[in-house]
This record gives C-alpha cells, structure tokens and sequence, in this order.
C-alpha cells in the first residue's frame, strides 16, 4: 500500500480515536485535523459523525468546514462518511426537523418506520453486496458489521448503492458515487472485516 | 438478519480480571488486555468491563486499562463500575469506550440516565439492573439491588427497566442476582418479563453454565445479547462452541 496522508476531519462531534485506532492498526498514521490546509493536503478523507444529522451539520458549518468538504469532493479524492458522516453525504436529513445535508449524493436520509423495532438498530448485520467495488476486495458477501443508528439512508441513484442491510427493510448501508463513498455501520467497531474495508478505502 | 449477541463479561479489581460467585469469593482470572484479546479473535460480538475497585486511584486504573483495551480490540465495548456523573462517562468514553454502564449512580440519581443520553447518546448508555427475587410472591416479583447486591432498594426491577428506557437508557444489562456465579442458568422469568416491558434491547446476565442456557436466554428469555463471564474465562468453552450451539439451534449469530 502506498502511504496515503489519510486525514479524519475533526469538527467536534464523535470519538474520532477509534478510527485513528483502526487506522494505526492498520499501519496508517491518520491525522486527525480541523486544518482547511491540512485537509487540502489529505489523499483521503475520512468525514466521520455521531449524534443528529442537523446537529453534526451545524457543527461541520460552524467549523467553516462545509465548504472543505464540497470542495475536497470535487477534487476526486477519496471521502468516506461513517454512520453520520455517511447520512451527512445526501441532500436532506429528517431528524429532529427538516435538515439540509451536503448534497454530494443524491437521496434523503429517513427515520426507521415505527413498525421497525427495536430502534435505534444496535448491533451486528450483514451487508448484502449489490455491485462489486474495490471497497469489497477480501470482504465475503453477506458479512457482519457492526451499526448504531435510527436513521437510514435512502439514496435516489439505485446504481450507488454497493450494499444493502435487511432491519424491517432493506436499506442502503453503502454507497459509492465515484470518489464518494459511505457506509453506514461503524468498520472502525466490525472486527476483521471492518478493518479490511478501511484498508481498502485507504488502498484506493 | 440482526445477529443475537454473545458477549464475555470481565469483572475487573485493581486492572486485573476477577470471579466470584454471587457478588462473592473474587478468583484471579487474569489481564484484562489479554482477555480481551482472546475474546476479540475468537468472536466476541461485544465485551463488558465491570470495575469493582473501590480504590481512591480508581479513576486513573480504569482510564489506562480502557485506552489499552481500545489499542487491542476492534469491537464494541461497555465499561461500568463507580461512574456516577457525566463527567465520569465523558472520560470513559473518550478513553475508547463505546458504552458506559450505571447501576447504582442511576438510581440515585434518574437524570443522570437522561443527561448521559443527551450528551452521548442513548446508544452508549447501559442502566445495569441487579435484581433479586422476592421471596414467595406470587406472581414472581424482584427487587433491584445496588453496591455490587448489598443494597436493597424497594425498587420493583421490571417498572425500573421501564423507567430507565423513558429517561433514555438505550440497553438494559439485566442480572439475576439470584443465579450470579452459580452456573444454573439465567432466572428466564425475570429476563422475559424485562424483554416484553422495555422496546430497547435486554442482555441477559447471571447463571450460565452451559451452552444451553445461553439458548435459553436468547430464546426464551427474549434476550438480545447473552453475557457470561465463567464458561468463558475458565475455558469451559469457547465463544466460537458458543457460537457453532447456538447456530445449529437456528438462533442467527456473526460468523468470523
């Protein structure tokens, strides 16, 4: 692999030391930053986020950090949302209010219909592959990852979607649109596979 | 399908692994950081660290043994033990921590569960109940207990579970006094009857001896996920025997 200068964007939310464990684990040396210069700089990103959609944007704007992330976007290097990083990447949020999100995929992100309990979704499922992508290299089809969340995304672009989870429905738990990648499970908490699939995030 | 949990439960004094037997009678068991090693790669779906140390440094023992388990082990985990505010949770968690567990501390204090909650989110707050049942009541009734099951509250156990999910509890980690350290299984009433009161998932705990009561538990019992500590530690079995019985029996867990 080469030695990526893989950044995390720190903009206040989340426990950004789990992926900078994952990372390190992996031989990575991930650097943690808020630093627009140091952003610019990454070869890969990492847009991490617990908590409220609307919340985490709010943040990720009061930071000045929105507009990084559009434009790190467009440059083609690899972004991957985690969990609410990943819900951040789509238009709209519906948590707590209607929330505007980046756009840089198309699709809103929804609550888990009331008929679907328990909610939050905590714990192990497995991530049906729909497409093959880089991202799967060495993952078996059908493996368990670990997800916390009471919102799903549901992107427009049924071509994006690489993965697919059944809790009540069957939801997109990945998606990729070219350098735009996310997944909705937390591999930095999904044992060897989840391990493997950072790998292949940072080998791209 | 949403995997059933099997997780290994660590009671840890001073920074190492202990046993005992109904709140009893502590046993060395071992490093925690090798312990969790262990359970990692033989599948653990989650671990849970119980701090028993009573000692004034406490704070500093736990937040060392979380960052080096948080370096070794790439699954979730829950620490609990003497956290009693928000500030404790905070430092726990940043130590690495997914999940903070109170017992005691919730009791005393109810807003404490809606506080940690508003912060940090439900999904990494775990009201641990310790409940007794109460002699011949019929229906079967059970008090919730604190201090380690020194503590009667005259708290009835299931209206407590209820309690706690309102106030914002994202997992109830249920233990039966009664069968804690004795290897008879889980108290399958109590664990049931918590699982259809509260819609957030249950960890059914005390009593497992052998495979089958974790199969009970999960089945039966209504149980998300299935904590054990001496079948384990002792070698009895392993997580991935656990796993391989309770597969052939239809109940769906993670494979390695």
């Amino acid at each position: 692999m080469r030695n990526p200068r893989l950044v995390i964007l720190d903009y206040g939310v989340g426990n950004l030391r789990n992926l900078e464990r994952a990372f390190a684990h992996l031989g990575i040396a991930a650097r943690i930053s808020s630093d627009p210069e140091v952003v610019y700089q990454a070869t890969h990103l990492v847009l991490p986020g617990v908590g409220a959609f609307g919340a985490a944007m709010d943040e990720l704007r009061s930071w000045g950090l929105e507009p990084v992330v559009r434009s790190v976007s467009r440059s083609g290097v690899p972004l991957l949302g985690v969990c609410v990083g990943f819900q951040m990447l789509f238009e709209t949020g519906h948590e707590f209010g209607r929330h505007a999100g980046l756009g840089l995929l198309e699709g809103e992100v929804l609550r888990f219909p009331a008929e679907v309990r328990p909610v939050p979704h905590v714990g192990w499922n497995q991530v049906i592959q729909t497409q093959a992508h880089p991202l799967w290299k060495d993952i078996p089809d059908g493996a368990f990852f670990y997800f916390v969340h009471s919102y799903y995304a549901a992107p427009r672009v049924s071509g994006q979607v690489l993965g697919a989870t059944d809790y009540g429905l069957r939801y997109a738990s990945v998606v990729a649109y070219d350098n735009i990648m996310g997944v909705q499970f937390h591999p930095e908490k999904s044992h060897q596979v989840g391990l493997r699939l950072l790998h292949n995030f940072a080998s791209l | 399908m949403l995997a059933k949990r099997i997780i290994p439960c660590l009671d840890v004094n001073a920074g190492r692994v202990v046993k005992g037997v109904r709140f009893l009678d502590l046993v060395d068991a071992g490093d925690p950081v090798a312990q969790a090693r262990r359970y990692d790669a033989e599948g653990a779906d989650e671990l849970v660290f119980l701090d028993i140390t009573a000692s004034s440094d406490r704070r500093a023992i736990v937040t060392q043994m979380v960052r080096a388990v948080a370096d070794a082990v790439f699954i979730p985990f829950t620490v609990g033990g003497g956290i009693r505010t928000v500030d404790d949770m905070r430092a726990i968690l940043l130590a690495g921590a997914d999940k903070i567990s109170i017992n005691t501390a919730a009791v005393q204090q109810p807003q404490l569960i809606a506080e940690g909650a508003l912060k940090f989110g439900s999904q990494c707050i775990v009201v641990a109940i310790d409940a007794r049942r109460i002699p011949e009541t019929n229906p079967p009734r059970w008090e919730v207990f604190l201090h380690g099951g020194r503590t009667p509250t005259g708290k009835d156990a299931i209206a407590w579970a209820i309690e706690a999910e309102r106030l914002g509890a994202g997992e109830i980690l249920l233990t039966s006094m009664d069968r804690d350290g004795t290897q008879d299984g889980y108290d399958l009433e109590l664990t049931a009857q918590v699982a259809a009161a509260v819609s957030i998932p249950v960890i059914a705990s005390g009593g497992v001896g052998t495979l089958e009561h974790l199969h009970a538990g999960l089945t039966v019992g209504g149980a998300s996920a299935a904590l054990a500590a001496s079948i384990f530690h002792f070698g009895q079995h392993t997580i991935a025997e656990a796993k391989a019985y309770l597969r052939a029996r239809g109940v769906c867990v993670r494979q390695v």
